[in-house]
Parts: C-alpha cells; sequence; structure tokens
C-alpha cells in the first residue's frame, strides 16, 4: 500500500500575526512548520510502515506552496517519508489547493490519502473532503485511530457524543485530528542527513481557480482588563457571574 | 430560489444545534427574501420534524433510512435537494459531521464556502462573510465568488430564536447512492454533557497536578450542570481522555462560561476557547497570561478554590 499525506506549510503557532495594510497576511520574521495535525498524520503513517505487520510500501508527502514550503517538507523527509511533491504555486483558497493537489496525486496509485481536520492558518477544514470528491474516493472525517486489515482500513471516528469504528476500502481520504498518533515525531540527526538525499520532486501547477476571495483582515477588538477575585471571597465571584456577566 | 440547511438529528431527535442553525438559515433567507427549506436524513419522527417550523422553516424534506453516516452517500442527497429547491445557500454545522460534508457538496455543486462562521453573512452583493483565521488571532473578509454558497456554522455561535411557524413535512424523492462506509461498531457517551453542547465547562491543567484530583473538577461541573475539559498535557499523561481536551488541536468551543484551573493560557489552549462568552481563570500564578484574556480572575490554589466555589454556588442555588 502507498501513503501520501498532504502537509501543510503555516507559521508556528505562537506567531503574532500581522497584516500590513490589511489585505495580506505578513510573512516577515514568520517562523514556519508542519501544520501540527498533518504531523501527526505523518506520525502515523510512518508507524503503519514501520510495523511488519502491514503492508505499506512508501509514505509520501505533496505540498501545495512555493519554494520556500521546502524547509518544511525536508523536515517531513527526516521525520521519515520516503519521497515528496511540491506542487510549485501560492494556491489561494481549499478548492485552489485541493484541486492542486487532485492533479498531483491522482494516478500515482496512492491507497490512503492522509489530511488533517484542520489547517492553522486559515482554519477552513475542508481540503480532505474536497481532495475525496475531486477524485470520487471515500473520505471519513474527524478519524483519530487508523489500521489497515488487508485492503480495507479500520478506523475510529469521532462523532458527535461518541465514537464510531468504521470499515471503509481503499483507495479514500482519511481527515485526522488529535489521537491519530500519541505524539508527533522529532526527526533525529540520522534523519536529517538523510532527508538532504531524498527525492523532493518540483511539478507545475495545474489550472484550477479559486471560488473565493479573501479581501481583508481584522485583529479582534482587545479584551477588556480581567476583573480579579479574592481567593477568599469566591461568593463574590458566583455574584458577578450571576448578576453582571449573567452566565449563571 | 431557497436556503437549504441540513439539519443532523441525533437517535431520531434535533437538539440546539439544530435549532441555532434553522435560526441563522432564517435570518440568511430574510436577507435574500427567501424561505428556508430543511432536510433530513435518518429516520426522524414527523412531529419532531415539524418543529423545526418554530425556528423559521418553511418545509421540511425528510428522507428515511441511511442512518449511516457515509458522506457520499450524504452528500448525494444534499446535492439533489439543493438543486431541485434552487437553493442558493446551503447551511450546514461546522461540527465533525458539515466538515465531512460540505466540502463534498462544495465541489459537487461548485459552491464557494465560507466555514466556520459565527455571525451572518455582512453582504450579499457581493456575497461577503467574516470568519476566524489563524486559530482566531485574526478574521479574514471573505468573498464567496459562485453562484450558490454553503455556510457552515460554528456550535453556539448563534442564538436560538423561536418564531412559531409550523413547517409542512415531504418525503423526498432523492435517491441514495451505495454505502462505503460500514459502520462496525459505536460507542456512545451516556449520561454525561457533551463538551461542544455544554452551556458551562470547568476545565483543568497541569497545575491539578495529578488525575487524581479531577474529583474537584467533577463536583463543579455537576453543581453548575457543565462539562469537564482539560488542556492537551493532561489528556497526553493520560490523567482525562482526549476528548476533552481542548484549544488549537483539540475542541475547539463556545460555550457562555469557560472555567480554567491551574491552565497557564496558553496561545494554543486560548485559540480552542476564547470564543466563551465568559472566561474565569483560577491561577495560583498572578502573572499567568491565562489572566489576560479572562474576564474574572482568581490568584489562589486551585486545589482549595475549587471546592470553595463548588460550596458558593451550592449556597447561591439554595437561596
Ligand atoms: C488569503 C490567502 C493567502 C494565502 N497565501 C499563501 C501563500 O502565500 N503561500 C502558500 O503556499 N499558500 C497560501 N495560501 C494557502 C493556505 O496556506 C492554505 O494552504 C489554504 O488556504 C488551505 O487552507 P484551509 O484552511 O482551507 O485548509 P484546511 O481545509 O483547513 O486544511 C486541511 C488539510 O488540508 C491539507 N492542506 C491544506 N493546505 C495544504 C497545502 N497548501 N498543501 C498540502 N496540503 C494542504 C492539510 O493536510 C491540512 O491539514 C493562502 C491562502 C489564503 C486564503
Ligand atoms: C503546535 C502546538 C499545539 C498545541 N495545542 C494545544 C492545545 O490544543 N491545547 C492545549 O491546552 N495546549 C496545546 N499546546 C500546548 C501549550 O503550548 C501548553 O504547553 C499547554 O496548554 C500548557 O498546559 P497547562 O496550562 O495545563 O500547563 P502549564 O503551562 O504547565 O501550566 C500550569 C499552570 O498551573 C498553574 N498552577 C500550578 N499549580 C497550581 C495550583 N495549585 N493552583 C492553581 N494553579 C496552579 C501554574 O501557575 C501554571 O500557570 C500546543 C502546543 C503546540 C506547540
Amino acid at each position: 500500500m502507498k501513503i501520501v499525506v498532504c502537509l501543510g506549510n503555516v507559521p508556528d503557532t505562537t506567531t503574532k500575526v500581522k497584516f500590513g495594510d490589511g489585505t495580506a497576511f505578513d510573512k516577515t520574521g514568520v517562523q514556519w512548520i508542519i501544520n501540527p495535525w498533518d504531523e501527526l498524520a505523518l506520525t502515523r503513517a510512518m508507524e503503519l510502515k514501520e510495523d511488519a505487520g502491514n503492508p505499506v510500501s512508501s509514505v509520501t508527502v505533496v505540498t501545495v506552496g512555493g519554494k520556500d514550503a521546502e524547509p518544511t517538507m525536508r523536515k517531513a523527509l527526516a521525520i521519515g517519508a520516503d519521497d515528496a511533491i511540491r506542487v510549485d504555486t501560492d494556491a489561494r483558497d481549499a478548492y485552489a489547493v485541493a484541486g492542486q493537489l487532485a492533479e498531483a496525486i491522482k494516478d500515482k496509485g496512492f491507497d490512503i490519502i492522509l489530511t488533517g481536520i484542520e489547517s492553522s492558518d486559515y482554519n477552513g477544514s475542508m481540503v480532505g473532503g474536497m481532495l475525496a470528491e475531486m477524485l470520487d474516493v471515500p473520505s471519513v472525517s474527524a478519524v483519530s485511530g487508523l489500521t489497515i486489515s488487508g485492503s480495507d482500513v479500520e478506523i475510529t471516528r469521532d462523532i458527535d457524543g461518541g465514537k464510531e469504528q468504521v470499515s471503509v476500502a481503499t483507495p479514500l481520504v482519511a481527515t485526522v485530528q488529535k489521537g491519530i498518533a500519541k505524539e508527533a515525531r522529532i526527526a533525529a540527526m540520522r534523519g536529517i542527513m538523510m532527508a538532504r538525499k531524498k527525492p523532493l520532486a518540483v511539478v507545475p501547477a495545474a489550472e484550477v481557480e479559486t471560488l473565493t476571495d479573501f479581501v481583508s483582515f481584522e485583529l479582534p477588538a482587545p479584551k477588556p482588563p480581567c476583573k480579579m477575585v479574592d481567593a477568599d471571597n469566591v461568593a463574590e465571584l458566583v455574584d458577578l457571574l450571576q448578576n453582571e456577566a449573567k452566565v449563571l | 430560489m431557497s436556503v437549504l440547511v441540513y439539519t443532523e438529528n441525533w437517535d431520531g431527535v434535533f437538539k440546539k444545534l439544530s435549532f441555532e442553525l434553522v435560526s441563522y438559515a432564517a435570518k440568511v433567507a430574510e436577507m435574500m427574501e427567501t424561505s428556508v427549506t430543511a432536510v433530513s436524513i435518518g429516520d426522524v419522527a414527523d412531529d419532531e420534524l415539524a418543529k423545526l417550523g418554530n425556528y423559521g422553516a418553511a418545509k421540511v424534506v425528510k428522507v428515511d433510512g441511511n442512518t449511516t453516516l457515509d458522506n457520499q452517500v450524504y452528500t448525494g442527497i444534499i446535492a439533489q435537494l439543493a438543486e431541485a429547491e434552487g437553493a442558493k445557500v446551503v447551511v450546514i454545522s461546522h461540527n465533525n459531521t458539515g466538515k465531512a460534508l460540505a466540502p463534498r457538496l462544495s465541489v459537487k455543486l461548485k459552491a464557494a464556502v465560507g466555514a466556520g462562521l459565527i455571525a451572518l453573512p455582512s453582504s450579499t452583493e457581493p456575497f461577503t462573510v467574516s470568519k476566524k483565521v489563524f486559530s482566531g488571532k485574526a478574521f479574514a473578509n471573505v468573498v464567496l465568488k459562485t453562484d450558490v454558497k454553503i455556510l457552515t456554522l460554528a456550535q453556539n455561535s448563534f442564538e436560538v430564536i423561536e418564531v412559531g411557524g409550523t413547517a409542512t413535512v415531504e418525503a423526498s424523492t432523492a435517491t441514495a447512492g451505495e454505502a462505503k462506509t460500514t459502520v462496525k461498531d459505536v460507542q456512545k457517551q451516556t449520561g454525561k454533557i457533551l463538551l461542544n453542547d455544554a452551556e458551562i465547562v470547568v476545565s483543568g491543567g497541569r497545575g491539578l497536578k495529578s488525575g487524581d484530583n479531577w474529583g474537584i473538577i467533577e463536583e463543579l461541573a455537576e453543581v453548575l450542570g457543565a462539562a469537564t475539559a482539560c488542556s492537551r498535557p493532561v489528556s497526553d499523561e493520560g490523567w482525562r481522555p482526549h476528548e476533552e481536551h481542548t484549544g488549537q488541536t483539540g475542541k475547539i468551543i463556545a460555550p457562555n462560561l469557560y472555567f480554567a484551573a491551574g491552565i497557564s493560557g496558553a496561545i494554543q489552549h486560548m485559540a480552542g476557547i476564547s470564543s466563551s462568552k465568559c472566561i474565569v481563570a483560577i491561577n495560583n500564578d498572578a502573572d499567568a497570561p491565562v489572566f489576560e484574556s479572562s474576564d474574572y480572575g482568581i490568584v489562589g490554589d486551585a486545589l482549595k478554590v475549587l471546592p470553595a466555589l463548588t460550596e458558593a454556588i451550592k449556597e447561591a442555588k439554595n437561596k
């Protein structure tokens, strides 16, 4: 089986976001990381490959992004992916990213396509499902467990108020979340050395359109200062919650 | 023309989430001078379906059976109904189900998605929505360029509005494709308030020192009718199940009231809870960053403050 992990290159989660004139995200000084869920997806893919009980032959990572995404992709190779594909374009919405991914991975015989449940930059939660529909394959969302059983994939998905064990034939798209792997893997020195020699193919962008325009950005209004209550007077807090905030 | 809203059911019953969605759809329909058609898939009794009228649905189209969520089957049904109704806008929840269906529907209908919205569109011409980006650190104004639009609504972000109408219920003629998802087992949480549904949430962090101390979180939750939650290290340590972890990489929630006890207030934690209407922080470090984004704070030992708070709330309730 061949696994492909769709990997977003996103600003570090502690980034102080700025928007210059308010029309675009200001990338100056930003540290870039693998989107946290995609890192967990990659970790799970590596676990599946390393477990000899599974017939996983390769793990590929694919990113839609400019050359500046390559350090993040090398990190994924250092964690253990066998090869990488970069679709050379700065996509501007989820539909366009999914379209590029679909073009890049179709006809390559991938059995399990993993995406994260949300990209930490534009918070769409849309790419995985869109990709599945474009490829006309099944999709399972909110996946917190994934094992291989013959040509089927056994999945634990979170539903509102519980969990379900479902079985789906490959090929499929699984959109993963917390729980899929215990902790994201960190690249070891050996992995970092090896990553330099692993293949990173750059493919030209396909003709795909965007369905949305992000026209402007705003920062939320600052929060008023916190009202402090004495630890010996919790009754006052209860009173404030009842009569001032009116939430009790 | 119409606004279509997909209303999920839980064992044949709707919940507040469904009514929020219909209320939202009704307001969007008002902006577009049209009416709301609700779509329900699964086995729901007609009198339950008719309730949606109270929140502004003019018509409910039901598709019986298909109780297993298969994303392709559900997408196929909703797409057929959207086309039959001439829907210009499709409203879906931004919960797990919605995140599974909306993107497939987007491709099928070639409809732009406004994802995870917390308010009505700011204009319909051009169709513009405000959406959270960078995990709540900013908002973006997004123009949806297609003729048909999909809006996914974040849970607990829109009020339920009762309008007192009644909805007509029709059985649909939509055909379902073949399901490719086989459900083998279901584990439902029973008797507990779900984190996503909860109006009040009591959450604990590493400051509680050990999973053994969770009794005081649960007791406070009990008197408040609240759900319990935790920070990521707490679930990583196995003190609490991973479903309880809130934050950027966990659940994103918007209760009316969130108690953060022994939680430092890391940006990744706050990303999951900053839409709460009121945040109360309890921390023994007066300089903990959590106070910067809270409404009320107590500097003190959570192991003492939480039980005292439980008692104070019991007392206030008995008055
Ligand atoms: C205004 C704007 C400006 C942008 N500018 C740039 C830019 O300058 N450079 C640039 O490279 N991108 C840019 N993007 C693309 C952006 O980084 C995201 O990739 C894209 O918007 C998808 O985000 P989402 O929140 O909809 O994804 P979601 O649907 O939340 O993502 C879910 C999953 O899809 C996969 N995924 C998402 N994005 C990618 C990707 N790019 N490659 C591979 N897999 C992915 C991941 O597995 C992720 O976990 C821009 C987007 C917007 C809206
Ligand atoms: C990519 C990424 C994603 C992440 N996603 C998440 C996420 O989704 N959710 C999340 O929670 N974290 C997330 N984190 C981790 C986050 O950065 C913090 O490490 C984490 O939130 C800290 O948890 P905490 O507040 O429980 O623990 P700590 O930071 O250790 O804080 C414990 C607090 O308890 C206080 N305290 C100690 N003793 C007491 C006492 N007796 N009474 C009262 N207070 C006391 C201390 O003063 C301190 O403020 C993420 C990190 C990364 C890098």
